[in-house]
């Protein structure tokens, strides 16, 4: 299963301020990484393809999904899902039950949640308080969370901004990674070069000093 | 539906207003129907101004109203800057929660058994200071120019103010202002009047001002505690609206709307007075001075405080002592002896009495959650917000002309007083106190986690009942103890709404604290204190057990 996201002629302006202007294909297992100083319109480029763009911006332009235009759907029916600066994990909810929140329906979710946690070496942590995880530990519950909701597209918030240096290249190789093995199409916002894929793949500039 | 929410909301708290006012406007100008009053004219007021002592109660509300809110917030700025980055900070959050809990005619019942002649007071200097062997005939209680009333006022707004303050300042980062300040050569105190105070002051503005107007307004401390002859304007008009002549009741109206006009008159100098002080402020902002007000400060800050704190403790220790005595002879400062006798006749009545108390605010003060949460969740989707200063008007309008006019409102529509209408009129007195308690904490929520709900399949429902309500659990419950504590409280909705058939535990405390009987006030008092200190402490403990194995939730952080 591969998927591909077409950002077809995107302009989001606010009032009569033009910020962002993007016309990209990302292929499966692609990397498109928009980069820009801060307040650049680099997350309302991302709040725009997640859905919650604040009504205050204007947005022209169509987000394609495996040729299906997603730009009018409500947030949950896109399929596309986020990462953020802070694993953010549900402090009310176990680890597991941060994996099942995003988890479709479907035959033994508890047992495929149970591997997915093996699988990362993460075995027997569905009961833990993910409070009581350490800081590699709640990137790769996030990581997790955010696959087995099995999304058609992903978008990366400067992700690995919070970690510090070693740990940082693990999480950044182990989330593309899985992301290329799950053939998903990724945007990637950041103003760090070292937060890139290691093979690089598609850069845009966005904002005044982008260029 | 959610669409929809702002203006149910606003609804529910507008209509009962207009209701009011246009119930009470209209006999004030000599239009009821129901007593005959069938064309408009000004006799209502020619009546009014005919009443002895009038300006006299125009006067001490006004004065009540002001003065009350000067001293309590001089007393909760003094103590904040006296306490800036000490321990008494942290003592002063444990102890605020439950003093608040204590219903205004608790707190005054509490004064009076203070300060009476034969109060703990008079008890405590005598007979070696005093050389009173029984009590003297001072008129302490009920003084004519109402600074009993004024006191049992202040000791119940200290712990609002505090409590609202403590709540504001975290956004305000004082710590590092006052760092900066002192670095700049400023002491301690003076540093935070001078960079902490003016940050302070516009975000519990809402609340001072509901002091100010609650003050100039207030029934049940002023029959507890205040002048009898003349009384303040809003006793005077309740006595006119009670009277058995109907003809009163337009005179009654009359009166309802000058004190309307009294309030907001009181609201209008308060006003005022805030330019004078932000003038003076800014000159001595610019100033030279480092620290004049250091030691006054220091010294109202930590005295007050504790004088506040201690006969608030006191008085509920004293009445408690009391309700269990045997008897209690002048000038003993224990009683003689203990007894259930009295818990044991009263308890039935105030079982009753706790049911009907509970009946309405339970269901006023989860209709004002469901409402302050339905606007709340509305604006966080993006949602037209609607006019959110209505919701905060119950706070700011005196209570008296709009309850009588809903009373007559009520009446004309011909529908029965009762525990149904005292429970909508208590639902929109609690609604803004929900509103404001529950904002803070839902405004603060990260959006970030709603949109990480939704993009994981969540609708916006589920991400709200799933996500948002369990991380706000303890706000929402602080927010109901909130709503509950401020419901028991009610005295005049629960009096004019329920045409005085409707007797919950404060209603019934206020009618005994005019008896005199003080075992039996005891008892009552106590009745009155134990929902809301329930509540609290529900609010308190609950979370931390739901969420015993989420370290990430309790102590209430999201």
């Amino acid at each position: 299963m591969t998927h591909r996201l077409h950002l077809d002629g995107i302009r989001i302006a606010l009032g009569d301020v033009p910020l962002v202007a993007v016309d990209a294909e990302v292929g499966p297992g692609e990397v498109l990484t928009v980069m820009g100083p801060s307040g650049s319109g680099k997350s309302t480029l991302l709040a725009f393809l997640a859905g919650f763009l604040d009504p205050a911006f204007r947005a022209t332009g169509r987000v394609l999904l495996d040729g299906e235009d997603v730009t009018g759907e409500p947030a949950e029916r896109r399929g596309i899902g986020l990462l953020f600066q802070d694993p953010l994990l549900f402090p009310h909810l176990s680890v597991g039950g941060n994996l099942l929140f995003g988890m479709p329906a479907g035959a033994d979710r508890r047992g495929r949640m149970r591997a997915a946690l093996a699988e990362a070496g993460l075995d027997g942590f569905a009961d833990r308080d993910p409070a009581t995880l350490s800081g590699g530990q709640r990137a790769r519950v996030a990581l997790l969370r955010l696959l087995l909701s099995q999304p058609r597209a992903v978008l990366l918030d400067e992700p690995f901004a919070r970690l510090d240096a070693p740990l940082r290249r693990e999480i950044r190789d182990l989330t593309f990674a899985r992301l290329r093995a799950a053939g998903l199409p990724a945007v990637l916002v950041t103003h760090d070069e070292a937060d890139r894929p290691t093979w690089g793949g598609t850069a845009v500039h966005v904002g005044a000093e982008g260029g | 539906m959610l669409r929809f929410a702002p203006a149910a909301t606003a609804a529910l708290v507008a209509g009962p207003i207009l209701a009011g006012l246009a119930g009470v406007l209209l006999p004030a100008f000599g239009v009821l129907p129901a007593l005959g009053g069938d064309a408009p004219s000004l006799d209502p007021w020619v009546r009014l101004l005919g009443q002895p002592g009038l300006a006299r109660s125009m006067l001490l509300s006004l004065a009540c109203g002001l003065a009350t809110t000067a001293v309590s917030l001089a007393i909760v700025l003094a103590f904040l800057a006296a306490a800036a980055g000490t321990g008494w900070l942290s003592w002063a959050r444990r102890v605020t929660g439950p003093l608040l809990a204590v219903p205004h005619a608790a707190v005054a019942v509490g004064v009076a058994f203070l300060i009476a002649p034969s109060g703990l007071l008079a008890r405590a200097l005598s007979p070696w200071a005093t050389g009173w062997r029984q009590p003297p005939d001072l008129l302490i209680v009920h003084d004519p120019l109402g600074l009993a009333m004024m006191a049992g006022l202040v000791l119940k707004e200290v712990p609002f103010l505090l409590l609202v303050s403590l709540a504001a300042l975290p956004a305000l980062d004082p710590a590092r202002r006052l760092a900066i300040a002192r670095s700049l050569g400023h002491r301690r105190a003076t540093a935070w009047l001078k960079v902490v105070a003016p940050g302070l002051y516009p975000l519990i503005r809402l609340p001072v001002y509901a002091v100010v107007a609650y003050a100039s307004s207030t029934v049940d401390v002023a029959l507890i505690l205040g002048p009898t002859s003349p009384p303040t304007l809003a006793v005077a008009v309740l006595r006119w609206f009670s009277d058995p002549d109907l003809s009163l009741r337009f005179m009654a109206a009359a009166g309802a709307v000058a004190q309307l006009g009294v309030t907001l008159a009181a609201l209008a100098l308060w006003r005022f007075g805030e330019a004078v002080a932000g003038g003076l402020g800014r000159i001595w902002l610019a100033g030279p001075d480092r620290g004049i007000a250091e030691r006054p400060a220091l010294a109202v800050g930590i005295v007050a405080m504790s004088a506040v704190v201690l006969a608030l403790g006191l008085a509920t220790t004293g009445l408690a002592l009391a309700s269990v005595s045997w008897r209690w002879t002048f000038p003993d400062l224990l009683p003689d002896g203990f007894t259930v006798a009295v818990w044991g006749r009263t308890l039935p009545g105030i079982g009753a009495a706790l049911a009907a108390t509970l009946w309405i605010a339970v269901p006023a003060t989860l209709l004002s959650l469901a409402a302050a949460l339905a606007v709340l969740e509305n604006e966080a989707r993006g949602g037209r917000a609607g006019p959110t200063w209505l919701l905060y008007l119950p706070m700011l309008v005196p209570q008296l002309p709009f309850l009588f006019g809903m009373a007559a409102g009520a009446e004309t529509a011909r529908l029965a007083p009762g525990a149904g209408l005292v429970l909508l009129g208590h639902a929109v007195f609690v609604l803004p106190y929900v509103f404001l308690t529950l904002s803070e904490a839902y405004r603060r929520h990260d959006p970030r986690w709603i949109m990480l709900a939704r993009t994981l399949g969540a609708s916006r429902a589920r991400a709200f009942w799933v996500v948002r309500l369990p991380m706000l659990l303890a706000p929402c419950l602080a927010a109901a103890a909130v709503g509950l504590a401020v419901s028991v409280g009610q005295y005049l909705p629960t009096l004019l709404l329920g045409a005085g058939r409707v007797e919950t535990v404060t209603t019934a405390a206020v009618a005994m604290a005019s008896g005199g009987d003080r075992r039996l006030v005891g008892a009552w008092v106590l009745a009155q204190a134990v929902v809301p200190v329930t509540g609290f402490a529900i609010a308190l403990l609950l979370p931390r057990l739901v969420w015993r194995g989420r370290r990430g939730l309790r102590d209430g952080g999201a």
